[in-house]
């Protein structure tokens, strides 16, 4: 039973890039077929919708970037990956924040990127505005990185 | 930081002068011109309809006629190209084109002439293949498929459905004697015959065959499909010189494209002279031109008008509640972010210029962001090298940007060293790998990545500092509306809450001990905080529901104001960003670098790391720059302008050269 904290630990940071990073590629692949639909229309407003497209990809980079802060902390990376079974379980809850909030605000954020495409689309001159939209959303994902970063670099001086 | 001074200009000239006036007025682009006087018995205004659409349809055709050239005959260009902004032409140039301008109209109808024949030349060489693809079936076929018969035969040329051999063919016909059947192609699906009998047996054949579900051919041809075919190759190939020659013409057309791109460009300013020029009041002898322009050209375009033709111009302040057009004028080094401030909305009335301040907070907050020193040298390198190289020619919207990266950059640079990342670690794992040893850059500063809390506490004040900024930018606009109550409780009230309440916190333990502050305030500082919190959060109750009458109205408005103490604890709060988006870039950039060392083994193992770290650092910086400048743009339209900037200001639209080619000098 003892070993098993690892395997907690590890999965853990597994769950943050996968279930992250899947909101993130769903996401952005919805952004991208509106982009795509936009510069059929007018070819000059590409790098406007593909910075709109862009936008919710970014939780998948931090759930990449949860994961390897914990497989660092972990020592799957080099170094020892002995644990307690209460240590692992508290690095696997510490990735859930990322690993849930990453990809439900993904996908809402896609979905508010959908809405800016088609604001620049009419209305190339409110790009700024169309910008912030989705911006909003990403807030909650900052959020959640914030917290399983703490968590995770918390975890370690604990005694258990 | 400046909203632009407007006056008010009225214009009155010779009739006579009109064109070469407005032409003038045009090209030197600083007045706005408004439509303030209506028709009366002498003012009336001048018919363009006609010369407008003709202009209209001129500048279509010449825009259409470019489209086809860069269709057929493109140029090619490099991604640079793109920088060099509208080529300068002079007056003079100008001037002389009219003349030539008949020339050009017509090598530009002869341009979208040649599209429209080489469309239908493309269309009969399909009709053409589609016919042959008809024919081919038929080929083997000697005689032309109208052929009837003799005299004494009748003949039936045409298909039957399914896969036919002669043999099948004649034992199905068996009854009728004199007759010879030829296959002349079969397939799955039908077969293709020629039968020819005699013509006291077509009764009894046809209804034969119309039993086999034979069906006469389509194709009426009075020659046979072999020469058929020949004849379309042949056409074919005159089709295909045909085009070779259009195309030909086309590409020496083409060395007319500069002029072509004028004519547009002539065409678009004409257009928008005549458009004007129809809105201008005319009586019989003099024209009457209204507008706005900033004070400080005012003197220069009262002489320059005065020293070429005969007018009247008079200049006056507008009045208070004038909505007039909003022009901004900053210096240098913060201009760069007029755009951000233009996307979001100009300043409304009374409001002041944000620029400064918003310019300040954004390099810093955009640096911190980022924070690697490399990456921040890149950005200067880049936007440094585009300035230098196209800086004169660039138009304003992208130099403005390429600046703002500049100046981004610089500041990116400044915290990489203070937090001591370079390429992230990339000393550390290059020594590492290479040279066995391990070195490394101390940042000046911490390493975000190890002491991430105090990373959150510095993001969070530097919020702090933000935000207040944001409320002592209300306090001056307060100040300049002369708004006196305003100062005191819409901002001297909030001070003392956000501020007290601040040195109160730090007379709690446990609010000190999760930022890991290590001093400790004298107790007087903590109690005078907490008093001056309360008195803040008094005064914002009984002041802030002032437009109300009813006093419990009033009170109740006051509370709900106070709530918006939660407010400010979440745009704290979410200046955390700063903490997790440089953190973003740092770990990203440890990942890179530990991928790249993993390859790396033996001498020869720099080029895969070499390969790792360019293609993983470029793609790293285009993230995370974008990342930056996302996030920098919110912090500042929401957390800060919430505080004290509206906008609403209607942007400041002159009558100019709107070309998309070149630009008109004065003289």
């Amino acid at each position: 039973m003892e070993s098993l904290g690892i395997v907690f630990a590890l999965t853990g940071a597994i769950m943050a890039a996968l279930v992250a990073g899947v909101g993130s590629a769903i996401a952005v692949g919805m952004a991208g077929e509106a982009a795509a639909g936009v510069v059929t229309d007018d070819p000059s407003k590409f790098s406007k919708v593909l910075i709109l497209q862009l936008l919710p990809g970014t939780q998948g980079i931090y759930g990449l970037l949860i994961a390897f802060i914990t497989l660092t902390q972990i020592g799957v990376l080099g170094g020892s990956s002995e644990m307690s079974l209460a240590k692992g379980l508290l690095y696997f809850a510490a990735c859930l924040p990322m690993a849930i909030v990453g990809y439900f605000s993904a996908i809402k954020q896609a979905r508010a990127s959908l809405a800016s495409i088609s604001l620049v689309s009419k209305k190339p001159d409110q790009f700024g505005k169309a910008m912030i939209f989705p911006a909003m959303v990403e807030t909650y994902a900052i959020l959640a990185l914030l917290i399983s970063i703490l968590s995770i670099m918390g975890i370690a001086p604990l005694a258990i | 930081m400046a909203v632009l001074q407007m006056q008010r200009i009225t214009i009155c000239a010779l009739k006579r002068d009109r064109k070469q006036l407005l032409e003038y007025l045009q090209r030197r682009g600083v007045i706005e011109i408004t439509n303030e006087i209506s028709e009366d018995e002498v003012f009336h205004k001048m018919d363009v309809n006609v010369a407008v659409s003709l202009l209209e349809k001129g500048k279509r055709n010449a825009e259409e006629a470019i489209r086809i050239l860069n269709e057929m005959v493109p140029v090619k260009k490099s991604m640079l190209d793109g920088l060099n902004g509208r080529s300068v032409v002079s007056k003079k140039e100008y001037d002389e084109f009219a003349e030539k301008s008949e020339k050009v109209s017509r090598i530009v109808s002869r341009i979208v002439q040649i599209e429209k024949q080489l469309a239908e030349s493309k269309a009969e060489l399909i009709r053409m293949s589609m016919q042959s693809e008809m024919l081919l079936p038929w080929v083997n076929l000697d005689v032309p498929l109208n052929f009837k018969g003799t005299k004494k035969t009748i003949a039936y040329i045409g298909s039957i459905p399914g896969e036919w051999s002669l043999e099948q063919i004649y034992a199905e016909i068996s009854e009728i004697e004199k007759v010879t059947i030829d296959i002349i192609f079969s397939s799955k699906t039908n077969t293709n015959v020629f039968i020819l009998c005699e013509k006291t047996e077509s009764e009894r054949a046809i209804e034969k065959l119309r039993e086999m579900g034979f069906a006469y051919q389509t194709l009426q041809t009075a020659k046979a499909p072999k020469e058929m075919e020949a004849d379309l190759k042949l056409e074919e190939k005159e089709v295909n010189l045909d085009i070779e020659a259009l195309l030909e013409e086309l590409t020496e057309l083409s060395s007319h494209r500069s002029e072509i791109e004028f004519f547009q460009d002539y065409a678009t300013m004409r257009l928008h002279k005549y458009e004007v020029l129809g809105q201008l009041p005319q009586s019989k002898s003099i024209f009457v031109i209204t507008g706005y322009l900033p004070n400080e050209d005012c003197e220069s375009i009262e002489t320059g008008i005065l020293e070429k033709f005969e007018a009247f111009v008079e200049f006056e302040s507008p009045s208070e509640n004038e909505e007039v057009p909003v022009k901004l004028k900053n210096n240098k080094f913060v201009e760069p972010l007029e755009g951000t401030i233009e996307s979001f909305s100009l300043p409304g009335k009374g409001e002041i210029d944000p620029t400064t301040v918003t310019a300040i907070f954004y390099y810093v907050l955009f640096g911190l962001m980022l924070s690697d020193a490399v990456y921040g040298l890149v950005m200067v390198a880049g936007c440094g090298f585009v300035l230098l190289k196209f800086g004169k020619k660039m138009e304003d919207g992208i130099k403005k940007a390429m600046k703002m990266f500049f100046f981004c950059g610089i500041s990116t640079t400044f915290w990489g060293v203070m937090f001591g990342s370079y390429l992230g670690d990339i000393v550390d794992t290059f020594s590492t790998t290479f040279l066995g040893k391990t070195t490394s850059i101390a940042p000046v500063w911490f390493f975000p990545v190890k002491e991430p809390m105090r990373m959150l506490v510095f993001s969070m004040l530097l919020g702090i500092i933000h935000l207040i900024a944001g409320l002592t930018m209300k306090l001056y606009q307060n100040l300049k509306q002369k708004d006196y109550s305003g100062i005191v409780y819409d901002v001297i009230f909030w001070y003392f809450l956000l501020l007290g309440s601040i040195f109160a916190l730090m007379g709690v333990p446990t609010f000190t001990n999760t930022l890991g502050v290590t001093f400790v305030l004298p107790e007087v500082v903590t109690k005078t905080g907490g008093i001056l919190a309360l008195i803040g959060a008094v005064g914002i109750v009984l002041t802030n529901g002032r437009e109300s009458k009813n006093p419990f109205k009033r009170f109740l408005k006051g509370l709900y104001a106070l709530y918006g103490i939660t407010g400010y604890l979440s745009d704290i709060l979410s200046y955390s960003r700063l903490l997790a988006l440089g953190l973003a870039t740092g770990v990203i950039c440890t990942v890179i670098n530990k991928m790249a060392s993993m390859t790396a083994t033996g001498i020869l193992g720099i080029i895969p790391f070499l390969i790792i770290v360019i293609f993983g650092h470029t793609l790293n910086i285009a993230i995370n720059a974008l990342g930056a400048y996302v996030h920098t743009t919110r912090l500042q339209y929401v957390e800060f302008f919430g505080k004290f900037y509206n906008g609403g200001g209607r942007s400041f639209r002159p009558f100019d050269v709107k070309t998309k080619y070149y630009k008109i000098k004065e003289n």
